[in-house]
């Protein structure tokens, strides 16, 4: 007889190889977990290579969820319960475990061969080498070879099961009910009936398995989260982007027009908005990173809202036709889901290396509005931000997220459409006055005249352009004029941007400023520095450029400042420039999130050294 | 554009210095873009739309300047990228006439992945590049289009590539309309373009483009009247391939090339067809302005009607309307699995 234990928290790591469908296991948990009302954080990791030679160390891909009955906002730090699928997936993994953490271990893949490929020389499911885990060594294969034994499929068919029989497991144990993964093997596997039959058999073999064989002591509940009233859903980072871009172009009454080139991890957003041609959106895959974000700006001449989506390699690629945009003045929503790099560097791990090239990466005095999402919900409403400030504005605005939030999943609250404000910015009418480069002294944006206008007629380029016509001008005093006026209208956008989240006093010892992704580990950090008694203040930036105008003051408050980010020290340096502070970074460059349990101790080296 | 518009639009005609913007053009004295942008200002008010539907885009190059001197929509792109400028354009508003001024660097060097691209799509707007066999805005190195051998001041021993044939990389391409004109043949320049700018689908126009600055003459023999009809065939369709100054030779197809031949009056002719001329004959007649010899065919390669890309764009959505019907924002964000906490 099992007994049942409450946690308030759990994080549990899918690992094996490339081709196991751990990917689809995690979502799947995932999916399953947010249904039950528990709070979650999801971070895919996974290898570049499609299918990685089986059982190899850079072949084991990953899915690590971190679910909760209270508020959360990381996958977590430390494995509670790991998922092997082989003996690579467990080499590569073990480090994350807690100490006395459980490894549900698939015993059957524990061959000679796969324990060589993974560089074990003796069998670690034996050798006495996992004393200190709960270790449970099941054979998994086998098991669900005999579950589908009345199925007709081959053999080799039945083992691509073995992914569910293991999730059948996980959700004994931590007591999920079957229907949303059983009625989703359905929907997946429509017309294909025996993969339908082998797949539930296999989820169904595993849960009986686990509830009737005497090897699990203990079932795990954990209470569903506390959270505000209203429907949810889950969202990954890409999902948010671009449903925020739906929105705000229907708000915005401009046809959306999305220019691209598949790239790692920014396709999806390709994907997702190449479905939704019934909401007039307007997808073009172009023949490379150039023509795709080309598009996107002839698009906004003509008055729909471009947009392009990348990753580094492509925003290098596109740099020239960003500053283009910045000089002709027309809107454009630059997305670039960041990874690894430099080059093509780790193209399915996540970075914040790319902030420098938000900021400078084009030649010439070239400034935009950049503002970076904090968490994959948060993606949807910066989405919306960016594209409005870039049709209020009429430039082009970068907008950063990044692998871990294109990928990574959590519950969303979904907003009601009806409370979205609309996005009402005028183009010019036929019959105005028109000069292409008047501009409205309260944000210094021109207003656009797209074609089809009769009488307003006119030329734009990328040659520097006389102040209020747009005419071709090589006038000294125009261009060092044009040069400002261009900068402060970027500086106008302070006005029209929520404020940044800030918690703590306003002066004090230890100020910490984040950007982006970083948010979630960040707030993990703070909490626990807080519970040690530290009082220390903290601000998260969305809006990069421009700076929110209150940190000018409240930075000099401050005896140390701290500027964790997931690179060698990019905006530390822009705040050190900025500010004249003797701002500290504090970067970990490994591809991965930051990890809490480090930056609280970064924090407390602050407090200790007083 | 619908009938009316257009009829009204006859009522009121526009006249080629409604075409004419204020700004002083810059070229160089003497240089063949006048004559293009002549012919342009010209042909509009004859194409029947609305002047505020059009829009002229261009790279870099000398050429591309050609956008700010209409009086039309212009946009004055970055090196190379013009298609995928108008690319944008046309499928945002297919409603507006687009036109691409491109140059030999522009388009097959720099621009050549776009350029090929947008021919393959099909995508309704017309392509003019102005080939002057040289980089005149940098001040003269040899271009994809340069002869082999070329002296300049990037090759001053010579020049070591083979140059593009730009009919041959168009109709290869795929673009659906594919023709030669020279900008001092003023007359056929015109009626080309206006084919052109009919035409639906990616329109091709070379125009042979003489820089009197850094490579004066190289299109000398087929553009000087005295020179010209022994060395230009004009390609119209339903006609034979006849040229020479007495109009006393003509192409002959011995089913596997093209020979010169005296013409005779008695054997059955054979004639252009610019819709379904077969791929060996379309490319060996594009060929031989590569060769010793041979006259250098100038009109209409190719003409031929296909579905335009920013049709089956427009007719995809309405037909994903038509089955899952118009999109609502609330249920797009409600779409997959949701839970309620109350």
């Amino acid at each position: 007889m099992s007994q049942s234990t409450h946690l308030d928290q759990v994080t549990i790591r899918f690992a094996g190889d490339s081709g196991d469908g751990m990917q689809l296991t995690g979502t799947q948990f995932t999916n399953t977990t947010a249904m039950v009302g528990n709070d979650l954080s999801t971070l895919p990791d996974y290898p570049a290579e499609i299918r990685a030679p089986a059982g190899t160390l850079f072949g084991v891909s990953g899915f690590q969820l971190q679910f909760s009955s209270h508020e959360i906002h990381t996958p977590g730090d430390q494995v509670d319960v790991l998922v092997a699928m082989n003996p690579a997936a467990l080499k590569v993994n073990l480090q994350h475990l807690r100490d006395n953490g459980i490894i549900i271990a698939n015993a059957d893949a524990f061959s000679i061969r796969n324990l060589k490929l993974a560089g074990y020389e003796q069998n670690p499911l034996e050798d006495g080498s996992l004393e200190g885990f709960q270790l449970f060594s099941v054979p998994i294969t086998r098991l669900t070879r005999e579950a589908l034994v009345d199925v007709a499929m081959s053999s080799r068919d039945k083992d691509r099961s073995k992914n569910f029989f293991a999730l059948g497991i996980t959700y004994w144990m931590f007591s999920r009910p079957l229907e949303v993964t059983l009625k989703w093997i359905e929907e997946k596997f429509a017309g294909k009936p025996e993969l339908i039959e082998a797949n539930k058999k296999a989820l169904n073999a595993g849960y009986s398995y686990a509830l009737a064989t005497e090897v699990f002591t203990t079932t795990y509940t954990v209470e569903k989260a506390k959270t505000a009233p209203g429907t949810y859903r889950k969202i990954t980072g890409n999902e948010a982007v671009s449903l925020g871009l739906i929105v705000a172009a229907e708000k915005s009454g401009r046809p959306l027009f999305l220019g691209g080139y598949p790239i790692t991890p920014a396709s999806d957003i390709l994907h997702i908005l190449a479905k939704y041609r019934h909401y007039d959106v307007k997808t073009f895959q172009a023949e490379d990173e150039i023509a795709g974000v080309g598009s996107a700006i002839g698009a906004s001449y003509s008055g729909a809202l471009g947009v392009t989506a990348s990753s580094g390699p492509g925003i290098a690629l596109k740099s020239e036709f960003i500053g283009y945009a910045v000089m002709t003045e027309i809107p454009l929503v630059v997305i670039n889901v960041q990874r690894g790099g430099p080059s093509t560097g780790l193209p399915t791990k996540t970075e914040q290396a790319d902030l420098f090239q938000a900021f400078y990466g084009r030649n010439g005095e070239a400034p935009l509005p950049i503002v970076a999402a904090k968490s994959p919900a948060d993606c949807f409403q910066t989405a919306m931000e960016a594209a409005h400030m870039a049709i209020k504005f009429a430039t082009p605005v970068f907008l950063l997220t990044d692998g871990y939030l294109a990928n990574g999943a959590e519950p969303w609250l979904i907003p009601d459409v009806a409370d979205i404000p609309e996005i009402k910015e005028p183009l010019a009418l036929a019959g105005e006055e028109y000069l292409p480069y008047k501009r409205d002294p309260k944000t210094l944006a021109r207003t656009m005249a797209v074609p089809g206008t009769e009488g307003l007629e006119h030329r734009l380029g990328g040659l520097e352009k006389e102040d209020l016509t747009g005419n071709v001008s090589y006038d000294p005093e125009n261009h060092h004029n044009m040069v400002r006026l261009r900068r402060k209208k970027v500086e106008k956008v302070a006005g029209f941007i929520p404020p940044p989240d800030f918690s703590g006093e306003e002066r004090g010892v230890l100020l910490i400023i984040s950007w982006g992704s970083t948010y979630g580990t960040v707030f993990s950090a703070v909490e626990e520095a807080r519970k040690q008694g530290r009082q220390l203040s903290w601000i998260h930036l969305r809006w990069i450029n421009p700076l929110p105008e209150m940190l000018g003051k409240l930075i000099h408050n401050f005896k140390h400042v701290l500027v964790p980010e997931i690179n060698a020290g990019q905006l530390v340096k822009i705040i050190r420039a900025e500010y004249l502070v003797d701002a500290r970074g504090f970067d970990r460059v490994r591809g991965l999130p930051l990890q809490t349990h480090e930056l609280v101790e970064e924090i407390s080296s602050y407090f200790e050294e007083q | 554009m619908n009938t009316i518009e257009t009829l009204e639009q006859k009522e009121k005609k526009y006249t080629k210095e409604d075409f004419t913007s204020d700004q002083e053009v810059r070229w160089c004295p003497g240089c063949g873009d006048y004559s293009i942008l002549a012919q342009m200002r010209r042909l509009l008010p004859d194409l029947g739309v609305k002047k505020e539907n059009v829009v002229f885009v261009s790279g870099i190059g000398c050429s591309s300047r050609f956008p700010y001197y209409m009086d039309t929509y212009g946009l004055h792109g970055i090196h190379g990228r013009a298609p995928a400028l108008a690319s944008g354009i046309k499928l945002a508003n297919p409603d507006l006439t687009v036109f691409v001024i491109t140059g030999d660097g522009d388009a097959l060097s720099i621009g050549g992945n776009h350029f090929i691209h947008l021919c393959r799509r099909n995508i309704d707007v017309t392509v003019l590049l102005f080939n002057n066999r040289i980089y005149g805005l940098t001040k003269g190195q040899y271009s994809p289009t340069s002869e082999r051998g070329k002296i300049t001041k990037s090759s001053p021993y010579g020049s070591l590539e083979e140059p593009f044939n730009p009919v041959k990389m168009a109709l290869a391409a795929g673009a659906t309309f594919v023709a030669r004109s020279m900008d001092r043949d003023p007359k056929h320049l015109e009626a080309t373009l206006l084919e052109a700018a009919r035409h639906k689908g990616t329109s091709f126009v070379e125009i042979y483009q003489n820089c009197n600055i850094f490579n004066d003459g190289a299109f000398e023999k087929y553009t000087n009247i005295k020179t010209r009809f022994d060395n230009v065939v004009y390609l119209k369709n339903e006609q034979e391939y006849r040229f020479g100054r007495e109009n006393d030779k003509h192409l002959f197809w011995d089913g596997h090339r093209f020979r010169v031949e005296e013409w005779k009056a008695t054997e059955k002719p054979l004639t252009h067809t610019t819709d379904n001329l077969p791929a060996s004959m379309e490319f060996a007649l594009a060929e031989l302005s590569e060769l010793e010899d041979f006259p250098v065919p100038v009109g209409v390669f190719r003409k031929r009607q296909a579905e335009t890309y920013d049709a089956l764009l427009t007719k995809q959505i309405e037909e994903v309307k038509k089955s899952k019907g118009q999109g609502d924002l609330q249920k797009l964000l409600e779409s997959g699995n949701t839970w309620h906490v109350d």
